[in-house]
């Protein structure tokens, strides 16, 4: 009995990390900018998509010529709004040098977008790393148009606002990358063993059944909070973060830019997302139920306070841990109290957990407790 | 020119509190009821009714509820597909084991009243939470539903392959069977619901939701009480949905699954209410028709531009369409279509002399 159930809380912490990893760019906006980013599972496929087509190798018989007119409409559309809006800027403020720079890098993001657009239509496979580093790159543009062109626009909105802005993010985002990248199932290959790894095999009958992508996810995920929160406590760029996020306004009377702080977020949620991306496309295959994921995440955050990584991630292990217990174990009990059709109640035991934890706790394990004065 | 209310004077109470107090308005809306009952089905096709017209009152249905929850009381929910299902459900067991209620409207108020008291139950969270909190909470709702009709086998009276379908649906004795039948007494419907949402959120209780959507503690100060307004709201909001599901179910599919309302259903209503225009019911039935029709008309043109594309790329456009559109209103036109139709009738109103 012990060595199931074991086996069964391992495959569910292991499962917890990624949600912990999808969770954590929740975390991250919501720390930074106080919007909940409903976006962050459709950047998680955008990501994976994005890599897996990089990286994968792309047949040409798969491009049709509406594909690659779209996406070069889309894409350039797009690129030229982003430019105009820049253009306009550097015009009314009369130029500068800080402009400048910021205009040559634009135009080299262009360049570097655009070049892998048509190297990934052309032909051949990319390595790995590059085509990490071009997905990350392209991250960051992501993150720069989501700034541009809807959160800058929408500064003093209330949250539910910014929330349901993100929802239309999300729409567009999930649309985009399936027409860019075409909506298969992709494999992503990291190169990793393929064999489950047994455990403790003296101790338990049959020892315990490891999957060693599952311990790639959680050394990477250890790594990254290892890093995010060094970011976010020991650097300058961290405590103008956690200013931002007490008050915009205030933040931004002492001379921290909100535009650019708004954009360091958001790219490192899409970095985040893009290791998400690549562990869970490593594991089930790059496809659409990737972004749905992110309703997944959901409940962590609730349990684990929507302001707290380490939250994420002690949220995300419990759900993790509990949805895969309660469908090994609860599951056959409701089955025969209820004669139900089958098990499944991994779908909501999340969401009902987070549900009654919210009516004793609404701000979650390490959530900081919000006191609303009139 | 011709919109103009000048000269247009109340006399008594009756005249000042009526529903559109300028006759150009209720001359406008006469005239489009009477076009819907009268002049559509002269020329509609089946194709126009089971494609456009009655997906398009259904959803309106369906957004007027959850525009009371979003729009009147600021109360977020996700959860929409679920209250349909639950209307949906409850009808049509209320169909299957009750042999003598085999009316519509009976069977149809009855998935309403379910679907309230279901709705109540998951509202009971918006005491404690807020926000974005409490749309993740009406999730669970979803999620939760969704599965239980999936599983639950006497819900679908033990059919194999967890599907369910009626047939002969009749009115007092009327059969309601053509798609015509169905399009006049869903209109029906529709219209009398409307009526009824329109006289609650003018009156008591639809003002004691604006305050709690404004200033929730404001509004406790002044003798709103939170519990009952949020409750009601609920109530309310998912009597219309689960109405709206149960029609969904019987007349516009006849055979249904859970996955007809799962959480697409739910974003896809959002998006009404947020296109149309957050507390405003004109808004609800703009939005419905800007949803039902963008994909129609979607797949229709690159048809007529000659272009070829595949059903995959035209379903990924509809998505960045959808997006875009959130987004667009958000920051340009926050109150949705039905501001623009108000902005219209401004204008109208100084027309043909702008200054």
């Amino acid at each position: 009995m012990l060595g199931p159930f074991l086996e069964t809380l391992i495959g569910g912490l292991l499962t917890g990390v990624l949600y912990s990893l999808v969770a954590l760019g929740f975390v991250l906006i919501f720390k930074a900018s106080g919007v909940f980013n409903f976006a962050q599972g459709a950047m998680v496929l955008f990501a994976a998509l994005t890599l897996a087509r990089l990286a994968d190798q792309i047949d040409d018989k798969e491009v049709h010529l509406v594909h690659f007119v779209v996406a070069a409409g889309v894409l350039g559309g797009t690129l030229a709004l982003i430019g105009w809006y820049a253009l306009r800027e550097y015009v009314a403020r009369g130029g500068g040098e800080g402009e400048r720079r910021k205009m040559l890098l634009m135009a080299a993001g262009g360049a570097l977008i655009g070049g892998v657009v048509a190297f990934a239509y052309g032909k051949g496979a990319w390595p790995l790393w590059i085509a990490l580093a071009a997905t990350a790159s392209i991250m960051g543009l992501l993150a720069y148009a989501i700034e541009r062109l809807v959160l800058r626009h929408l500064v003093n909105q209330e949250g539910i606002i910014l929330f349901m802005a993100t929802l239309g993010i999300a729409y567009f985002l999930d649309g985009f990358g399936q027409t860019l990248w075409g909506s298969d199932i992709y494999k992503i290959n990291l190169g990793l063993p393929n064999e489950p790894i047994f455990l403790f095999e003296g101790v338990f009958e049959g020892g315990l059944l490891v999957d060693p992508g599952d311990l790639f996810a959680a050394l990477i995920a250890a790594i990254l909070v290892t890093v995010l929160a060094i970011f976010f406590q020991r650097t300058r760029i961290g405590r103008a973060l956690r200013a931002v996020a007490d008050d915009h306004a205030a933040a931004q009377s002492v001379g921290i830019p909100l535009d650019r702080i708004w954009l360091i977020v958001w790219t490192v949620s899409g970095l985040v997302a893009l290791a998400a991306g690549v562990i869970w496309g490593a594991k089930l295959g790059v496809q659409f139920s990737i972004s749905l994921i992110a309703l997944k995440a959901l409940p962590v955050l609730i349990l684990g306070g929507f302001t707290s990584v380490p939250g994420a991630i002690v949220g995300g292990l419990i759900i993790g841990a509990g949805e895969k217990l309660s469908e090994v174990f609860l599951a056959p009990i409701l089955i025969r109290a209820f004669d139900l059709a089958g098990g499944g109640i991994e779908n909501w035991f999340a969401y009902v957990l987070a549900l009654i934890f919210l009516l004793f706790r609404p701000q979650g394990l390490f959530g900081e407790r919000i006191i609303e004065r009139v | 020119m011709f919109y103009r209310e000048a000269g247009q004077f109340k006399t008594n109470y009756v005249a000042d509190q009526q529903i559109f107090p300028v006759l150009q308005d209720r001359l406008f809306v006469l005239a489009a009821i009477v076009a819907a009952f009268v002049a559509v089905p002269l020329f509609a096709t089946p194709y126009l009714y089971t494609e456009i017209l009655i997906p398009f009152l259904i959803l309106s249905l369906a957004a007027i509820g959850l525009n009371i929850l979003v729009g009147y009381c600021g109360q977020v929910s996700l959860g929409t597909g679920g209250f349909m299902a639950v209307g949906a459900y409850a009808a049509y067991n209320l169909w299957l084991r009750v042999p003598e209620a085999n009316n519509l409207i009976v069977v149809f108020l009855f998935g309403g009243l379910m679907a309230a008291a279901v709705g109540i139950l998951f509202g009971i969270p918006s005491l404690r939470i807020k926000g974005f909190y409490l749309a993740v909470a009406t999730l669970a709702a979803q999620f939760f539903l969704d599965w239980l009709f999936a599983r639950v086998k006497w819900l679908t009276n033990y059919t194999p392959s967890g599907s369910v379908a009626v047939g002969n649906t009749s009115v007092f004795g009327w059969k309601i069977d053509t798609p015509d039948e169905r399009y006049l007494f869903i209109l029906a419907f529709v219209v009398v619901a409307t009526l009824v949402a329109k006289n609650l959120v003018r009156g008591h209780i639809g003002r004691s939701w604006m305050a709690i959507r404004d200033m929730d503690i404001a509004a406790e100060i002044i003798g709103f009480r939170p519990l009952r307004t949020k409750l009601t709201a609920f109530a309310v909001s998912s009597f219309f949905i689960g109405i709206a599901g149960a029609m969904w179910a019987f007349l516009r599919l006849g055979a249904w699954e859970p996955l007809a309302f799962d959480i697409n259903r739910s974003f896809q209503i959002l998006f009404m209410v947020i296109i149309g225009g957050l507390g405003s019911l004109l808004g609800s039935f703009l939005g419905a028709a800007f949803i039902v029709l963008t994909p129609i008309l979607l797949n229709q043109l690159p048809g007529w531009l000659g272009v070829k594309m595949s059903t995959a790329l035209l379903s990924h456009l509809e998505f960045m369409v959808f997006g875009a559109m959130i987004v667009f209103f958000l920051i340009v036109e926050p109150h949705g279509l039905a501001r623009l139709w108000a902005v219209a009738k401004e204008k109208l109103r100084l027309w043909p002399f702008p200054h």
